[in-house]
């Protein structure tokens, strides 16, 4: 049974769209969030996405539709607003950025519930799912859903392609990149924005609240695994797919399983285990190591 | 007795005063994210204790509830500590993982009961008053009694460690070397922070608690230097947040909560903008009046560089210290009259001479 | 004589506090010049003022007569704390290929003759055995090595370094030495801030003496004498040297804000 229904997943229709859009989102999401986490902005993440709330309610109100791609559009916009705030606020003024972010994540959010509970007061019918951006609602996902985050990942993904030297190098070394002449300045725009894409894409699937756990788990499960940028990328890709995969299929098997937390939950255990045994980095593999030479050491 | 609009607006103030006092230490410790972590995580802690005690109203959920949120302090510290993430990414590992865990347990072992995962993240304040309990013969909301509670208690731990607690922010290593351990003021401060947040959230929604813990803080911090006042400007802006937002809701008919935050917010960005010596306006002014005297000492001393030389006629002209010193023509005559104005640069003819009072400024830089 | 760098009436201020004011400096082509003064003086903020990383308040640069901007790729730069992330995953010989970035323009990727030029940079600073390592599983005189052949595989006319020789062994300090008079023989100019007066005859052309303004500046000869050194430090200068230029040292005293 537990075999057939992993067949299931990419045979039924439904079935279908859900694994193979977690995977997208998994393997996008875990991708980018490399560099929100090399760049020590893990949780600008959560911020964004949380900020994300009032745009989806603004291009609702502002343009009737319950169209994916105009709330998408109005998140991105939010997301990235918030996020340049921010990093106006840490610049211009004493608040450190855990403050920032707190505030800017508490901020928006509030707002955003404003809009909703006002959009709910209004007489248009259409406005029911808007909340399912909350906690994601992968079961909903169909076929339109799935291109559209190819059609907005895609580019994404092939501007850090494109730029690759650059944008390691700035991840590495910015004053160094800027001692070169690199726009620097126009770089940490372009990450800050390709980490918007990436949650635009996770809102949808697993939510506004544990759409950072998509971000920064996959990522800082590649690290483990090896010292070299490229690789540690395509692992993060391979990881949040991963994860998603298994996601998808454990909550096809039970009841009541919600998709998204069961995918945070496999990411999660994919880290803990990757922080624990990794090669060289891994705190069990360290420890066996010590062991390893402490009885060599005696042995002799 | 009170109305229930009272009663609201009542547990709206008292629940802001208890969340700003542990909040201040929060920001000023660069703890501000834990808020975040610790807000959502106590959710699993509430659904572990009803798993259980199998009751909505047994008290392991609120202990199970504060417990989760120090224990979510310490496996950030757990992880973090491992070397191998850093601080953020651990705070972004953690609660994710915790909550996620709460919302399936919710779905599958507690779906009857109205532990409603929406109604943690939001709040409904307005319901607040409808929830009753009785003691001493007083009829009271019992978010009132919980979030007096709440309050009362940080502000006795904040008047008893005050004096370490300022300490350990600002010196943690003299603390440290004068026997107070970081360790259990950092502790006992999370505590306060776990057991404001499971208060709070029941009656206002987690992100709520957020935006009162960091958002007054944060905007005091803006305005004053000296922590005593630091403390009284957030409770005050957190309480003037919370009855704004009361009442901005009731005006739109809107979320209690959200309006709330939104205050907070608008608050923030006013002081961002216009606080009195901090704010963007205030030290542009600032900047721009530094530059102008700054631009003017630069001008006295490259008049006395060239005093007397042979090139004196061409490098104190006017036209040339556009060129030479890089100033756009509007500045450069900006600058011109204010050194004149000012006394330190007089004009002769075409060329520019230093007062024997622009002479003493520029030798004494 | 070519001037490879020419800055005049350089001033640079922090907020309303000056770091730099009013310096002129020029440096002749194929010297080695060191950059003496005491901590807080202005050392590093003269170096990134040159390189266009700070806005000066007034003044101008120029590198073989042309603006820093259009002149680039002539200069490579070593900061004195380089402030990366050292657990970042890359490794020793990636970070040296960064230096060829410059060169390699928009599209191209590095290949081949980039990673043949990191290589023998690295065998440059003795470090060629550390290639694949991470960059964090150094000590920190390695890192510091680290960071000079990435300077060197930019192949620049003219290297800025700040501090090269700090936290150093006295081996790695003649292998830089050595390196730097190599630069020198090739026609490079160099650029070092440097902290041991007692060095400065043995190692440099030319010294520059700075505190906030230029004190003086020239041929290490003429210009490095106990009259100019007092003017830079102050009285915190014991000259040990019996002709008064041979040498000097900085008596421990801690200066402010360091
Ligand atoms: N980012 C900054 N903001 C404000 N002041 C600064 C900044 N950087 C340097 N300063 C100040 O400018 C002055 C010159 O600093 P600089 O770093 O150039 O000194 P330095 O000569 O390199 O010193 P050291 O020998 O310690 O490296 C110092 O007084 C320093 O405090
Ligand atoms: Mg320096």
């Amino acid at each position: 049974m537990i075999a057939e229904r992993m067949i299931e997943l990419f045979t039924d229709y439904t079935l279908r769209n859900v694994t193979i859009g977690s995977m997208l989102l998994g393997a996008i999401s875990g991708l980018l969030g490399c560099f929100a986490v090399l760049r020590r902005q893990a949780l600008l993440g959560d911020a964004m996405s949380h900020a994300a709330l009032p745009g989806i309610a603004l291009a609702f109100l502002l343009t009737g539709q319950r169209d994916t791609f105009t709330l998408l559009l109005g998140a991105a916009i939010a997301a990235l607003a918030a996020a340049l705030w921010l990093l106006a606020i840490v610049r211009t003024s004493r608040i450190k950025d855990d403050a920032a972010l707190a505030l800017i994540l508490a901020v928006f959010f509030g707002f955003g519930l404003v809009l909703l509970s006002y959009v709910q007061r209004q007489p248009t019918a259409a406005q029911a799912g808007l909340k399912s951006f909350l906690f994601g609602q992968a079961a909903a996902l169909v076929e339109r859903d799935l291109w559209a985050m190819l059609a907005i990942g895609g580019p994404a993904l092939a501007l850090i392609a494109i730029f690759w030297p650059q944008v390691k190098l700035i991840s590495f070394d910015p004053d160094f990149a800027r001692s070169l002449g690199l726009p620097v300045r126009r770089f940490e725009v372009l990450l800050t924005s390709v980490i918007v894409v990436a949650i635009v894409i996770g809102l949808q699937t697993v939510g506004v609240v544990l759409m950072s756990a998509m971000l920064i788990a996959p990522a800082v499960a590649a690290r483990q695994w090896t010292n070299r940028l490229e690789t540690m990328v395509l692992l993060a890709a391979g990881f949040g797919a991963l994860a998603a995969f298994s996601g998808a299929w454990i909550s096809a098997l039970g009841e009541r399983l919600a998709t998204g937390p069961v995918i945070v939950l496999a990411m999660s255990a994919l880290t803990a285990i990757s922080l624990l045994i990794a090669p060289e980095r891994g705190l069990l593999w360290r420890r066996w190591r010590l062991m390893r030479q402490w009885q060599s050491g005696n042995g002799e | 007795m009170l109305t229930p609009q009272l009663e609201v607006q009542l547990i709206a103030v008292i629940i802001a005063a208890a969340c700003t006092l542990p909040g201040v230490f929060l920001v000023l410790r660069r703890m501000a994210m834990l808020s975040d972590a610790i807000s959502h995580t106590v959710l699993l802690g509430i659904v572990l204790a009803y798993l259980i005690s199998n009751s909505l109203a047994s008290p392991l959920l609120f202990v199970g509830a504060v417990a989760m949120g120090v224990i979510t302090v310490w496996l950030v510290e757990v992880v973090s500590g491992s070397r191998l993430v850093r601080e953020d990414a651990a705070i972004g590992l953690v609660f994710p993982a915790l909550f996620s865990l709460a919302v399936l347990l919710i779905s599958r072992y507690a779906g009857n009961i109205h532990l409603d995962t929406d109604s943690v993240l939001l709040g409904e304040l307005a319901f607040a008053p409808f929830d009753r309990i009785t003691l001493w013969g007083i009829d009271l909301p019992r978010a009132l009694f919980f979030g007096s509670g709440a309050l009362i208690l940080n502000a006795i731990l904040l008047a008893l460690f005050y004096k370490e607690l300022k300490l350990a922010t600002f010196d943690p290593a003299l603390a440290a070397t004068l026997g107070f351990s970081p360790a259990i003021i950092h502790y006992g401060l999370m505590t306060s922070v776990s057991l404001t947040a499971v208060t709070a959230f029941d009656a206002v929604g987690s992100i709520l608690v957020i935006a009162l813990m960091v958002a007054p803080p944060a905007t005091a911090y803006l305005l004053t230097d000296r922590l005593p006042r630091m403390i009284g400007l957030s409770v005050a802006i957190g309480v003037a947040a919370a009855l704004s937002g009361y009442w901005v809701a009731r005006w739109l008919d809107v979320s209690i909560a959200g309006a709330m935050a939104t205050m907070a917010g608008i608050g923030f960005g006013a002081a961002w903008l216009f606080a009195p010596q901090r704010g963007i306006v205030a030290q542009a002014l600032q900047h721009r009046n530094r530059r102008e005297r700054f631009a003017v000492q630069m001008l006295t001393l490259h008049l006395l560089n060239h005093e007397g030389a042979s090139d004196a006629v061409i490098e104190c002209h006017p036209r040339h210290l556009i060129e030479e010193l890089r100033w756009q023509p509007a500045f450069a005559d900006a600058i011109v009259r204010r050194a004149e104005q000012n006394g330190f640069i007089r004009r002769q003819g075409e060329v520019l001479c230093l007062t024997e009072q622009g002479r003493a400024l520029a030798r004494d830089l | 004589m070519a001037f490879a760098v020419e800055i005049e009436d350089l001033t640079v201020a922090y907020g309303d506090k000056p770091a730099l004011w009013d310096v002129d400096l020029r440096v002749p082509q194929g010297v080695l010049m060191a950059i003496v003064g005491p901590n807080g003086a202005g050392k590093t903020t003269l170096l990134k003022a040159t390189l266009g990383l700070i806005k000066p308040a007034a003044g101008s640069v120029r590198i073989y007569g042309q603006p820093y901007e259009r002149q680039r790729r002539l200069v490579a730069y070593v900061p004195q704390r380089s402030s990366v992330d050292w657990d970042f995953p890359t490794t020793v010989l990636d970070v040296v290929m960064m230096g060829r970035y410059g060169q390699l323009g928009w599209l191209r990727r590095p290949g081949r003759a980039e990673r043949e030029a990191a290589l023998a940079a690295l065998e440059q600073v003795q470090m060629a055995d550390f290639a694949h390592r991470q960059i964090g599983q150094l000590s920190g005189g390695q890192q510091q090595r680290v960071f000079l052949a990435r300077a060197l595989a930019q192949n620049a006319e003219i290297y800025f370094m700040d501090e090269p020789f700090q936290g150093v062994d006295a081996v790695t300090e003649r292998a830089i030495i050595h390196v730097l008079r190599k630069l020198r023989a090739a026609g490079k100019t160099v650029v070092v801030v440097h902290h041991d007066l007692q060095t400065v005859p043995e190692y440099f052309d030319q010294v520059a003496l700075i505190n906030v303004r230029r004190i003086a500046a020239g041929p290490v000869r003429e210009v490095f004498t106990e009259a100019n050194l007092r003017a830079t430090y102050g009285g915190r200068v014991a000259i040990l040297g019996a002709n008064g230029s041979a040498g000097a040292v900085t008596t421990p005293t801690p200066a402010p804000g360091d």
